[in-house]
């Protein structure tokens, strides 16, 4: 069974290589002569101000959060799906209620962190 | 076939896969820019071969004679990684995507598939989801602010919107009842996934403009506000990289739409031709490309076509429209199942 594997990881081997090869590439064709203007950060063309170690919004920590938590159940919801139609011939419409409560669990989460304002961006 | 002989197949399938990527990639990039032009009334790229038809071949070599810049401020080692993702996901994920149905070269059964796994889906979603790295540390380790702010921006969007994404799939699962491509594609061969359930279809194609970065949800490299966004620290090759996995992801979000939602190579009356069997196989083989070529098309099309959206304006669409839309999707194809068994 592991057989239909060996493509895939060959097809990822050669992607590393190309990958490798394609960011050195420049680094041995291209020239290198590097100076302080050259190598300063871009900013419109001024003297930079600051640094990036700044701290950042708390309303992408909180896209990440709600992220994992709604990914997760994505990836619960795959194998009800795969035997969806294999179930229902054998157990009938309780196979869809038991999938459908889940559902409604998982829309009150959203609800209630659609209310506390999770999804408000001004 | 034994290991020697799989070895060998998969690797002249690869090769041969991988250079019809680069080509249409390359071409991609051409069309893109002549469809511009007609969309702006402007005569386009014209000058290199005919027509401009060597002229992706004229940047990539420009690119790579150029000096490979690296600011002083940024963090040289995950400077250097970040295309490399990009490059990496942009050229493993085409492996599970089948151009057509299995065809018997020398005695051999082949499908027309590199890796015909029975995970195909989630190695696609797991791979698409690794390019979110890409673009963070590519933002991150810049150490500039424009880099950053696009970075961190586009990482929440990608999240946001593979969700949507994740529960569009989950309806076509649920009509194949497997993750494999092929059964996928066969499923459809009667009625497209697209007629069956056309709310998830729409959610899986905005939210594939959305993974893709392509307007009017490229708000990672808004020009006006963040120059180049992710990338604006990048030269050279490290540039071409990033370049080369946003064409390359796109032709794997068309080939993938083709493959869940438009029947993959199938045609609802290819039967009804009365083909032999190698003249069918051909037929289906140019459907399916000239399906995705279409979908390149549509992708070329509404970036010349519709604005950029507002930061806001695209979180709230991915949070209060598309995720409930995908989740109403996936009851609709239950009920239909249901209701025809």
């Amino acid at each position: 069974m592991l057989e239909q594997y060996i493509p895939i990881f060959l097809v990822i081997t050669i992607a590393l290589i190309f990958a490798v090869v394609t960011v050195f590439a420049s680094k041995i064709f291209g020239p290198q002569r590097p100076n302080k203007s050259k190598i300063s950060t871009y900013e419109s063309g001024m003297q930079p101000i600051g640094t990036t170690n700044e701290r950042v919004s708390i309303k992408y920590y909180l896209v990440a959060m709600l992220f994992i938590i709604f990914d997760l159940e994505v990836i619960f919801i795959y194998p009800w799906a795969v035997q969806f139609k294999k179930l229902f011939g054998e157990l009938g419409i309780s196979v869809f209620v038991s999938m459908f409560i889940f559902l409604v669990v998982l829309e009150l989460g959203y609800l209630y962190a659609y209310k506390k304002g999770g999804f408000k961006w001004d | 076939m034994n290991i020697t002989e799989i070895i060998i197949v998969s690797l002249i399938k690869i090769v041969f896969v991988l250079g019809i990527t680069l080509l249409t990639v390359a071409y991609l990039v051409y069309f893109e820019r002549k469809i511009a032009a007609w969309a702006q009334n402007r005569i386009g790229p014209n000058r290199v071969g005919w027509q401009g038809i060597l002229q992706p071949f004229a940047d990539v070599f420009k690119l790579l004679l150029k000096e490979d810049i690296v600011p002083e401020k940024a963090n040289r080692i995950v400077h250097a990684i970040a295309p490399m993702i990009a490059l990496f996901v942009a050229f493993t994920t085409y492996a599970v995507i089948p151009i057509g149905p299995n065809v018997n070269i020398f005695g051999y059964d082949i499908s027309l598939v590199v890796a015909d796994v029975n995970m195909g889906v989630l190695y696609v979603l797991a791979l698409t989801s690794l390019g979110v790295y890409a673009i963070t540390f590519a933002g991150w380790s810049s150490g500039s602010k424009y880099s950053l702010l696009g970075g961190i921006r586009s990482s929440a969007q990608m999240i946001s919107y593979e969700i949507s994404m994740g529960f569009s799939i989950g309806g076509v699962l649920l009509l194949a009842e497997s993750l494999r491509p092929i059964d996928i594609v066969n499923s459809q061969a009667g009625l497209w996934n697209a007629i069956i359930q056309p709310i998830g279809f729409i959610t899986f194609v905005v939210s594939a403009f959305a993974e893709t970065n392509r307007l009017p949800f490229d708000l990672p490299e808004a020009e006006p506000e963040l120059v180049g966004g992710f990338h604006t620290e990048y030269s050279s090759m490290k540039f071409a990289g990033f370049f080369l996995a946003e064409y390359a992801n796109m032709i794997i979000a068309s080939a993938m739409i083709v493959t869940l939602y438009l029947g993959g190579w199938h045609l609802p009356f290819e039967q009804s031709l009365g083909l032999s069997g190698s003249w069918l196989t051909v037929f289906q083989i140019t459907s399916f490309f000239v399906k995705m070529g279409a979908m390149l098309f549509f992708f070329i099309w509404v970036r010349w076509s519709i604005p950029r959206f507002r930061y806001d304006q695209l979180m709230n669409l991915g949070w209060k429209v598309m995720f409930p839309l995908s989740l109403i999707n996936i009851i609709w194809v239950a009920v239909i199942i249901m209701i025809t068994n």
